[in-house]
């Protein structure tokens, strides 16, 4: 095993592999917990290259209503964040190498207590956390301990974010830089390949960490035009949507839930690895 | 406990009050809070922008607001001279019209085309829906569709000023929830829109902000009292949702150790019964809407659905000033059930002739319940933040009665 951390190593394998990897987001116990743990098993197969898991949480300000609704099926079943924990411990005893990367709002962790949380993160293998609420002001409050306890803490950069002011959020960055492509919450509209493109030069002149870029992907092309240009797509609320479509008049999982969304995952993947010639080809 | 040398230092440039307050919000949303903050500093200093912020005031709010003594209610309690701070009597009925003529000229500084806002009890919407037909801005107002509910009076209103009332489904379809949702609405449309947060709350420097356009009301209570009694106050009592009404109230007086200060929250059916919304009596620090505040919120962190009777309370969080000034102990925090504050409504209405909004009641109730153990020369001023003609529904179906 090379050194580094798991993002690292797995950002200078797609390097050397010639393409953009492909990040896939799910909400931790969606709809329930073992249909959940049976995706998130699944990914790496399917093709996802990183894995971001949501964290549910009551008040998710930055989220659109994909992921809302996710968070409340999954806390209607009894998500906590312990259980989010527990999740990616399984997940570890199976897969050495692909990142883990828990996203979302600081609250269940302030109250978790922070101190407890990461040792327990550190202890199950997460690598990254991406908390929406926490710019670099508030960077006392997780991003530097994280990084103290060997976690990867990734801000988030938006449209909105000024230049004088990348190079305050980059100064904090680790891990990669998640670059927020729209105006806006998760899942509603799509920036165009051509807009990301010109966001993603702007950020390579401030950094050398990986860019991976989310919020409105929901196709394979829309992943394949990402990738051509960023070193990650992410995709979120447009595989949180194939839950939704394999769930019963009761809200429950339909055999066949987790094939459904690792077949999508597949597509996506598919879409990826198809950018790679065009940009090795550059 | 550390002794301060003031109370009304806060917040630091990082936007806290001790532990509280901050700016927990998405990246998008930071570079506009700064600017904000440093068009609100510009503003503050401006002459013109505080000649005009008064006038306003003066000539379409109608203030000064009276302080009234509530001579009735005070015969009838037996002890402390009550006084009512008259905020129901501004224009559109509540102490909110002072926040949101501040916050739209500030908008229109910024040059900021559009204005959002969040609403429980609409009083807030109200004000916002007024300020804009006034300044020709478009205002859209997000409202939680129970409350839509039980305040379909205000929603019209706001209808009739021209807004675009929005309602909000998600969660708990009330106060938090319309806020979740403004919140998203400003993410996505940052550059154009202005947030006209309707409380104490929200990320810095909201909480500051909307404290210091409301100090007027403490201001006047000052210079008010000293003309009738020729003295200060000895005893505020203000209710406490997000804590507007009452931190503009209270901040004038917070270096005054002699003035006994006291902030009523919304019991609901009752604190033993887990259905209440008495965020700084019950919960504790958590980070919800920009700030770590008090927070009522279960074990894992998940944020409680609050519960009052009354919609402008009716919010599981509280601004963080509030939640500083408890734990230094400077003021006292109390609660009141939904049935006392409909008693002190109907009691109040009887005696002073004073329909109090239902928030207000709340204070009303908690003088009704100290008064009389206090002495007659005692100077209590309750902040009567709305009216409650608002409410009538509300309360008549809890009457068991029908208009």
């Amino acid at each position: 095993m090379s050194p580094g951390t798991r993002i690292e190593r797995r950002f200078q394998a797609l390097k050397r592999e010639g393409r953009g990897g492909l990040v896939t987001f799910i909400t931790a116990g969606d709809p329930d917990f073992d249909t959940c743990r049976e995706i998130l098993l699944g990914l790496p197969a399917a093709g996802a290259d990183f894995i971001e898991l949501g964290m549910p949480f009551s008040d998710p300000m930055a989220d659109g209503p994909t992921i809302q609704a996710s968070s409340q099926r999954a806390l209607r079943h009894g998500a906590t964040l312990g259980r989010t924990l527990e999740l990616v411990e399984e997940f570890r005893r199976m897969d050495a190498e692909t990142p883990i990367i828990l996203m979302g709002y600081y609250n269940p962790i302030y109250i978790f207590g922070v101190a407890a949380f990461l040792a327990r993160a550190k202890a199950v293998g997460v690598d990254g956390l991406i908390i929406v609420d926490l710019p670099p002001e508030e960077e006392v409050e997780l991003c530097l301990p994280a990084r103290e306890a060997g976690i990867s803490f990734i801000f988030l950069a938006a449209p909105t974010t000024g230049e004088e002011r990348l190079k305050r959020v980059l100064e904090g960055a680790s891990g990669f830089v998640y670059y927020v492509s729209v105006t806006g919450i998760t899942g509603t509209k799509s920036a165009a390949a051509d807009e990301v493109a010109v966001a993603v030069d702007r950020l390579r002149r401030h950094t050398d960490l990986p860019i991976a870029v989310g919020f409105g992907i929901k196709t394979p092309d829309q992943a394949a035009a990402v990738a051509r240009v960023a070193d990650a797509a992410v995709v979120g609320s447009a595989l949180v949507e194939t839950v939704v479509q394999n769930l019963d008049g009761t809200g429950a999982a339909r055999p066949g839930l987790a094939a459904a969304a690792h077949a999508f995952v597949g597509d996506l993947a598919d879409g990826v690895r198809r950018a790679r010639n065009e940009r090795s080809g550059q | 406990m550390e002794t301060l040398n003031t109370y009304r230092g806060g917040p630091d440039e990082s936007g806290r009050y001790g532990i509280f307050g901050g700016r927990f919000v998405a990246e998008t949303l930071m570079p506009l809070l700064l600017e904000l903050e440093r068009a609100y500093d510009e503003a503050m200093s401006d002459p013109a922008f505080t000649a005009e912020f008064d006038r306003q005031l003066t000539q379409y709010a109608g203030r000064p607001s009276p302080l009234t003594f509530a001579r009735r209610l005070t015969e009838h309690l037996g002890g402390a001279r009550v006084y009512f701070k008259r905020e129901d009597l501004n224009h559109t009925g509540a102490h909110k019209i002072n926040n949101c003529l501040g916050q739209a000229l500030l908008a229109q500084r910024m040059g900021k085309r559009r204005v959002i806002a969040e609403t429980g009890a609409g009083q807030h919407g109200v004000a916002t829906a007024t300020v804009c037909a006034l300044f020709d801005i478009p205002c859209t107002v997000y409202m939680g569709a129970v409350d839509i509910e039980r305040q379909a009076p205000n929603v019209f209103r706001m209808k009739m000023l021209g807004a675009e009332v929005r309602p909000v489904t998600s969660g708990s379809a009330t106060l938090k929830d319309a806020m979740n949702e403004a919140l998203r609405d400003w993410v996505a449309s940052v550059e154009t829109t202005y947030y006209l947060i309707g409380s104490v709350a929200g990320p810095h420097p909201y909480p500051a902000m909307v404290r210091d356009f409301q100090e007027v009301i403490g201001n006047e209570v000052r210079q008010q009292m000293n003309e009738i009694e020729g003295r200060l106050p000895d005893t505020l009592v203000a209710c406490v949702g997000g804590g507007s009404n009452a931190m503009g109230l209270f901040h004038p007086f917070l270096d005054e150790a002699d003035v006994r200060i006291i902030g009523v929250e919304a019991a609901g059916h009752g604190i033993e019964t887990g259905e209440h919304a008495a965020t700084l009596t019950q919960g504790r620090p958590g980070v919800l809407h920009g700030a770590r505040s008090y927070l009522l919120q279960d074990a894992d962190g998940q944020v409680i659905e609050a519960h009052s009777i009354s919609a402008g309370l009716d919010y599981p969080g509280v601004g963080p000033e509030h939640s500083w000034l408890k734990d230094a102990g400077r003021v006292e925090y109390v609660s009141v059930t939904d049935d006392e504050a409909l008693e002190a409504f109907q009691l109040c209405t009887r005696l002073e002739g004073i329909i109090p909004a239902l928030e207000s009641a709340h204070a009303v109730a908690h003088v009704i319940r100290m008064a009389g153990g206090l002495k007659s020369d005692n100077l209590l001023v309750l902040c009567m933040s709305g009216r409650g003609d608002k409410d009538l529904d509300t309360v008549a179906g809890r009457l068991g009665m029908s208009l």
